[in-house]
């Protein structure tokens, strides 16, 4: 089943986080107040590891499942629109603790409630679906 | 089996989510979270009233089986692999969300305060939960990317608007736990 995989990545992924406390609401809370080095240590590996990844990949060390070359979108130009919707996002992200991939693992841990965030974050995307043709970018 | 029973360590959790990036390209596809977000919304009709969700989300149905495979993975961790040690924070952390009216801080994942039953159905703590999802949710949509994607994906690809998304990030999570938090508790 070519599912799978991406079943199986998913069930890493949330172990991952629940044993690392990137999902714990107080770890994001201690980190935007400076107070912990432990989500600093955390996204400082993921990003020098993945850029490890990245360049060897780049030189053609690793190849994709079906042999083709791995290559990460490139973004958009702009600034506004990074500027501006990370900071909303920062916003909310510090309030209730978690990113849009914690929610659904904090769901799976028993933390019924994160349904509620969960459907007001589809809303968001919603919204902001109606209203792109009018903010800047 | 202590080692896996205990918290994980940074610098061993760091380099795992980097793995998750990493076999996600791996099969063709990218990282990112908050994609799943703009995917329901095309499921549930949405491509009605914008072009933005006018897409064959069967496409995405990979990341909606990642999501999926997320939800068992954090039922996995806490009921076969955790031994409830609780979350070993900084003393002055705690003490601090002590005097905010958050008890017991690290015993649980989130602050029941926020998040049990009785918050749920208060009017304060609802409105706390649905403005939370609503700026993640558009927040994350207008900057193109969340956590997964520009912190650990866009910033390992050395992006320039994914280091601008981030500062946002930071920004406002920074404004939201200095300034608004003595405010809203």
């Amino acid at each position: 089943m070519k599912f799978l995989k991406f079943l199986l990545v998913g069930i890493v992924f949330g172990i991952v986080l629940v044993k690392s406390e990137a999902v714990s609401w107080y770890r994001i809370y201690e980190m935007f107040r400076f107070q912990s080095f432990h989500m600093y240590g955390i996204i400082g590996t993921a990003i020098a590891s993945g850029i490890i990844f990245l360049q060897l990949s780049k030189r053609g060390y690793i190849k994709s499942l079906n042999g083709a070359e791995i290559y990460v979108e490139k973004k958009e130009r702009g600034f506004t629109r990074y500027i501006v919707g990370g900071t909303i996002f920062g916003l909310g992200w510090a309030m209730i603790g978690a990113c849009p991939g914690p929610m659904y693992i904090l769901l799976g841990t028993g933390v019924y409630s994160m349904l509620i965030v969960i459907a007001a974050a589809i809303v968001g995307t919603f919204i902001y679906g109606i209203l792109k043709e009018k903010l800047p970018h | 089996m202590e080692l896996i029973l205990n918290p994980w360590p940074w610098y061993i959790s760091g380099p795992l989510i980097a793995l998750i990036m990493a076999l996600l390209l791996y099969f063709g596809k990218t990282f990112g979270m908050s994609s799943n977000l703009r995917t329901m919304c095309a499921i549930g009709g949405a491509g009605k009233y914008s072009n933005f969700f006018k897409m064959n989300w069967r496409d995405y149905s990979w990341n909606l089986i990642v999501v999926f495979g997320a939800i068992i993975g954090g039922f996995i961790a806490v009921q076969f692999l955790s031994n409830g040690s609780g979350t070993n924070l900084n003393p002055t952390t705690i003490s601090e969300l002590e005097t905010l009216g958050f008890l017991n801080a690290g015993k649980t994942l989130v602050p029941n305060e926020l998040f049990n039953l009785d918050a749920m159905l208060s009017l304060k703590g609802l409105s706390l939960l649905i403005i939370g999802g609503l700026l993640v949710g558009f927040g994350t949509r207008y900057a193109g990317g969340c956590t997964s994607g520009h912190a650990i994906t866009g910033l390992s690809s050395l992006q320039r608007p994914s280091l601008i998304a981030v500062i946002g990030f930071f920004i406002g999570g920074l404004v939201m736990a200095n300034l608004l938090f003595p405010i809203i508790f």
